[in-house]
């Protein structure tokens, strides 16, 4: 199921005052609906990945059998189930992105990286995953970095981003065009022109 | 088109100051006691007769919902807002949680007093990380400054709201299988009935409802229900938040009112479509579940419910994806195939062993490496699950497909056609 980490989990001192914040969002009895909440935080403790070690710690925090949790890890698509790199390249293909060329990203990333689907650089540097829909459509195609958004990409966009992270530098996200912030037309606002 | 003084959304490009102080210096917050001390009865009813219809992708009247939650259950009631934005080509909650979050809590507590729950739930897709995050900020100062928790804003209501943070399952998205995750469980739809009014998170009753159309609640109860339902048409009130993408000259999200010609709404917002609109093959409007449309049926299309639904359509989530005469229109829906396959929970047949059955056909009509008469069959397929299944997902897997076999068959066939040769000798 998942791989096995040569050290055993244990939450630090500051995430267990976080887990307790998060176990107190739940009623009492209810301490299960915390079980993904702190996979996520035992996730992000642990460089991004949850060891079988990790989910018994959750399963014993939340009062549930080892395997009740291993089903929910197992479930979710974004528990990853063994190590990734630090840079965690999640390219989204699907049709609002595929019809706006994430084809081109992809394998820009592809060949950058020198990476196939799914694959971790052996420098631990990067991992490349082709993605569902990550919900930023009419800023496509676009990628997601860690817990970044880096969107209206192009080759040449997601190359330079690529580049920076492999220097170590940290590329501003959002919209990589230079045309607009967020979600409004790139062609200038069509609403709310009144400023406020 | 719709004037600026009837837009709900007045910060949704995240332009202008997205804290508490900005939000409240456009309205938000305003007397928010006085709505909430109006009670129960009177929000319900505004609602109705604003006639809000769910702005989730299934349209049903918001108002009517509230009214199924009981008065006198001795069980806690719960709001469960549902933030798993996962539809291709739907990107407007995401808009709300990072640059309006303030209109969200404050209509998720007036929705609450609507439904009698004083606890919130916002399930936030995983993958929306810095969107949680800036949701949970503005949660925060709501909680600093008494607009929410005890005695909310002073009302004498107590109201809690908290972030669950999802991790990656589109399925999470029905309601049913979001209650089963927020209980720390896989996310499989449940079988109704019972619905969530009466048996929802953890046995109680819930009402799960759509960011965008909680985040609207506090406009419409201030303008009051008939504002509302005076713009759009009747049974498709109101204004909406529309996300348009792909080949458009400027793919963007804005605010609308409901029953726009789409091709207006195209040219006004969007600088119309690429190469011009001879050059449109066609539109799904409503994110990846409902079928697409031809140019002719866009022609005269109007943007809601009933409009997009003259056409064999829907309006969805009004995810709006636009396809231009370069499209290969078939390996798109083929892709949107292996989407439905990858997110099947696995729990009905049908749609377990379908989704990946129908990819696998469209994959081979895509690569021309299928017999005619496989078309269909793969219509036959997509009867077979559509309907058959728990929860709706079987049904938007078959649906893209219908609508590609009934609007570009000659597309498939032409695929096929072009070596065909082969397989007429493999067939002998």
């Amino acid at each position: 199921m998942s791989e096995q980490s040569t050290e055993i989990f244990a939450f630090s001192a500051e995430n267990l005052e976080k887990a307790k914040a998060i176990l107190a969002k739940y009623p009492e009895g209810r301490e299960a609906s915390a079980t993904m909440p702190l996979l996520t935080l035992a996730q992000r403790q642990n460089a991004n990945w949850l060891p079988t070690s990790a989910m018994d710690v959750v399963a014993d925090m939340v009062g549930l059998a080892p395997m009740r949790v291993y089903e929910v890890a197992t479930f979710y698509t974004m528990y990853n189930l063994k190590p990734v790199g630090k840079n965690f390249v999640q390219v989204c293909t699907n049709i609002s992105c595929l019809i706006k060329g994430a084809d081109d990203v992809f394998k820009v990333c592809k060949k950058k990286l020198g990476l196939e689907n799914g694959e971790t650089s052996d420098d631990g540097l990067f991992t490349l995953l082709e993605v569902e829909c990550l919900g930023a459509c009419v800023n496509a195609p676009m990628m997601q970095i860690n817990d970044d958004f880096f969107e209206d990409l192009d080759s040449g966009s997601t190359d330079k981003v690529l580049t920076a992270l492999a220097k170590g530098e940290s590329p501003a996200p959002g919209s990589q065009g230079g045309k607009r912030v967020g979600c409004q037309p790139a062609g200038g606002l069509t609403t709310l022109t009144g400023g406020k | 088109m719709l004037d600026d003084k009837d837009r709900i959304f007045t910060n949704i490009y995240g332009i202008h100051d997205v804290s508490l102080k900005g939000a409240e210096s456009r309205g938000d917050w305003d007397k928010t006691a006085d709505l909430v001390k109006k009670g129960r009865e009177w929000i319900v009813d505004e609602v109705k007769s604003s006639g809000l219809r769910g702005r989730g992708g299934a349209g049903f009247g918001t108002g009517m919902k509230w009214s199924f939650m009981p008065k006198d259950n001795p069980l806690p009631s719960y709001l469960v807002i549902n933030a798993d934005e996962g539809e291709p080509g739907t990107c407007k909650d995401r808009e709300i949680l990072r640059s309006e979050p303030h209109k969200l809590i404050e209509g998720a507590l007036l929705a609450s007093v609507g439904i009698g729950a004083h606890t919130c739930y916002v399930y936030v897709r995983g993958e929306f990380y810095r969107e949680a995050e800036a949701l949970q900020r503005a949660i925060d100062e709501a909680y600093e400054s008494g607009l929410v928790g005890k005695n909310a804003c002073k009302s004498g209501y107590d109201f809690d709201i908290y972030v669950h943070l999802g991790m990656g399952a589109y399925i999470c998205g029905e309601e049913s299988a979001l209650i089963e995750s927020l209980e720390g469980k896989k996310g499989q739809p449940r079988l109704k009935p019972p619905f969530p009014a009466n048996c929802g998170l953890f046995g109680c009753p819930t009402t799960v409802n759509n960011v965008e159309s909680i985040a609207v609640v506090p406009e419409i109860l201030r303008r009051g229900g008939a504002w509302f339902a005076g713009l759009g048409r009747e049974n498709n009130t109101g204004v909406k938040l529309f996300c348009v993408s792909g080949h458009v000259n400027n793919p963007c999200t804005f605010e609308e009112e409901m029953g726009i010609p789409m091709k207006e709404m195209l040219e006004k917002h969007c600088g119309g479509v690429v190469g011009g609109w001879k050059n449109l093959k066609a539109v799904i409007p409503g994110g990846s579940s409902v079928p697409m449309m031809t140019r002719a049926m866009c022609d005269t299309a109007l943007m809601d419910y009933d409009g997009l639904k003259e056409h064999g359509s829907g309006l969805g989530t009004a995810a709006v994806i636009v396809m231009d005469e370069s499209t290969d229109v078939v390996r798109a829906i083929t892709r949107l195939s292996r989407f439905y396959m990858h997110e099947s929970c696995g729990q009905c047949t049908p749609c377990r062993e379908g989704t990946g059955w129908m990819w696998r056909m469209m994959e081979r009509i895509c690569d021309g490496n299928a017999h005619i008469d496989e078309i269909d069959l793969l219509e036959d397929v997509t009867r077979r699950i559509e309907g058959h299944t728990i929860c709706a997902l079987g049904d938007a897997a078959a649906w893209p497909i219908q609508g590609l076999i009934r609007h570009f068959r000659d597309e498939m066939e032409a695929k096929i056609l072009a070596i065909a040769g082969t397989h007429a000798d493999a067939a002998e």
